[in-house]
């Protein structure tokens, strides 16, 4: 307001504020799109999440859905399967990406073939890459396994062992993802200055000393993204649960959002849309400390 | 030593890339040649004889032709999404980083909270039921683009910064009006992270399966991803023809590979870490 008044007063011109070469109508089309398909559907979810919901009618049940979501054992255990599948996909990513950085920016023979085939499954269809590790991972006659028989040892069942579904989807989305994180660690690695190595190595550096004080705390931007980008993605995962295991053997691999999934389909959408709650609490609650944390460490540098 | 261990190294390396990532990839081409019997052995096998064309045949036209009405629908749905993403986007990543207001800040925290916050999908169904858009194409369209805006803007913000303002009030003092100084002198300018941004959102939107899933059902509607999922479901046993339906749809994200590898990847890491 004070900023158009002095406008004013400097120039002659009264209709100044309305020809600025930045018109807020730029921002119209974005805004309705993205304000009524993502954040009233967003802020409806909050009421529709404490009702017993048909879509058509409403009926006002508190904290049910929630207190539900507390009680079925099988809720919380997709709740903590969420938890943990973003926790180990995420750290997998960090450290194998950072390490094939390394290695494909080092004198190592056909880096470019290297770089392509981590790459190219990023952009692969999820669904697609779920189906053809179904079959890689047949107990009896998956690939996996008469691979590993060939080396004598007896594989386990990796869709179908409880214990272990949960694993080898997360595994998958490893082998998947890698590529991103990897060409994200290539670009913080490349904009190291080389004055760097050429300090270390007149101070007598080792190849190990050279990535741990060198490399390891000057690519720390693109450590802050890998993690933010795979956890956040960990926390939303769905597709390649739904084509490996659709939640399977029992509960043993659901998350947040398969829950979501199957209680959409059974028609219990107050229930779903608590799910929905439920996620996007899980992820503030985690990724925004979680940022912080990483932010403030870079900052103190 | 050095030499050696260096050549050890790289070629185990390369071994190591081609039991992870090649076999698999060898593993979907060579079940696509086989007939249903040696298929369903699912082994690494040669194939005994060349069916790769009467599969392709019996995938296309199974149920209706229901491949080649998805790939019509995906192609229109990733054309349609990503023309308006780009323009709308660009739109907003040059009034947002030209013009500081009080609204910025809340601009910059709606955005990120897009990129964070999974969408409630029951809400929307009822949103999308209520204005007529649920199980429509347009629907879907304009359901991608609202989901993918935050990542779009950022990368067109982070680009716009490079260009310099001088370039704007050149073109003001040639007489542009405001929407020329930006159709006209700036979104040519923005061409490198446009193609980012087109090769990035089309590869997204094309392999979305989750979205599709909630908002566009019905056989008349599927997408690429979708038929995959019912194809699994009704032929669980003919892996020959599972494996040339994956087959059918990773050829486009291949052909953008092949031509934007090099794009893509500067231009995502450009914006993931910057951004």
């Amino acid at each position: 307001m004070t900023q158009a008044g002095t406008a004013e007063l400097a120039t002659p011109v009264p209709t100044l504020k309305r020809r600025s070469p930045y018109p807020g109508w730029f921002f119209l089309p974005a805004a309705i799109i993205y304000g009524v398909l993502f954040l009233v559907p967003t802020v409806a979810s909050l009421y529709f999440s404490l009702t017993r919901w048909t879509l058509f009618n409403s009926t006002f049940i508190g904290f049910d859905n929630f207190a539900q979501f507390l009680r079925e054992p099988f809720l919380i255990k997709g709740l903590i399967n969420t938890v943990l599948y973003a926790v180990i996909t995420s750290s997998l990513k960090v450290i194998l990406g950072l390490l094939l950085a390394v290695l494909l920016t080092s004198q190592v023979a056909a880096r470019g073939y290297l770089r392509s085939v981590v790459f190219f499954p990023v952009l692969v269809s999820t669904v697609g890459v779920g189906i053809t590790f179904t079959v890689l991972m047949h107990p009896t006659n998956g690939m996996i396994n008469e691979g590993l028989a060939l080396l004598g040892i007896k594989g386990p069942g990796w869709l179908t062992n409880p214990n272990l579904a949960l694993f080898s989807v997360a595994l998958v989305d490893v082998w998947k993802g890698v590529g991103l994180a990897t060409v994200i660690y290539i670009a913080g690695i490349v904009a190291i200055p080389k004055d760097y190595y050429e300090a270390a190595r007149i101070d007598g550096a080792t190849k190990l000393q050279n990535f741990f004080y060198v490399t390891l705390p000057l690519c720390r931007p693109a450590t802050v993204t890998v993690i933010t980008l795979s956890f956040i993605g960990g926390l939303r995962t769905f597709d390649l649960i739904w084509a490996m295991t659709k939640g399977g053997p029992g509960f043993a691999s659901d998350t947040v959002a398969s829950v979501i999934y199957k209680q959409y389909q059974s028609g219990f959408y107050g229930l779903s849309t608590a799910g929905n709650v439920v996620l996007f609490v899980l992820i503030a609650v985690l990724v925004v400390p979680l940022t912080m944390l990483l932010n403030r460490k870079e900052g103190h540098q | 030593m050095s030499f050696v261990r260096r050549h050890w190294l790289s070629a185990l390396a390369i071994l190591l890339s081609i039991v992870v990532f090649l076999v698999p990839f060898a593993f979907i081409i060579l079940t696509a040649f086989k007939d249903q019997k040696q298929s369903a052995l699912l082994d690494f096998s040669w194939p005994a004889g060349n069916h790769l064309w009467s599969n392709i045949v019996e995938v296309v036209t199974t149920r209706n032709w229901m491949l080649l009405t998805a790939f019509i629908n995906s192609t229109i749905l990733t054309v349609a999404s990503v023309t308006l993403l780009v323009i709308f986007s660009a739109m907003v990543g040059f009034v947002l980083q030209r013009r500081k207001t009080r609204w910025n800040g809340l601009i910059e925290f709606l955005i990120l909270a897009g990129l964070m916050i999974p969408p409630a999908v029951v809400p929307t169904i009822w949103l999308l039921q209520g204005t007529g858009l649920f199980a429509k194409l347009h629907g879907m369209v304009l359901i991608e683009v609202a989901y993918s805006l935050p990542f779009s803007i950022l990368l067109y913000r982070a680009f716009i910064s490079t260009i310099p303002r001088e370039l704007d009030e050149a073109a003001i003092i040639d007489g542009a009006r405001p929407a020329d100084v930006f159709f006209r002198v700036i979104l040519p300018l923005l061409w490198p992270v446009t193609v980012t941004n087109i090769v990035v959102q089309s590869v997204a939107i094309f392999n979305d399966f989750t979205n599709p899933l909630y908002y566009l059902p019905g056989n008349a509607n599927a997408t690429v991803q979708l038929t995959l999922y019912n194809f699994q479901s009704q032929y669980n046993t003919s892996y020959n023809l599972l494996f040339t339906n994956i087959l059918l749809i990773t050829i486009p994200p291949l052909i953008v590979f092949l031509f934007f590898n090099r794009q893509i990847v500067a231009g995502m890491t450009a914006g993931a870490v910057k951004g």
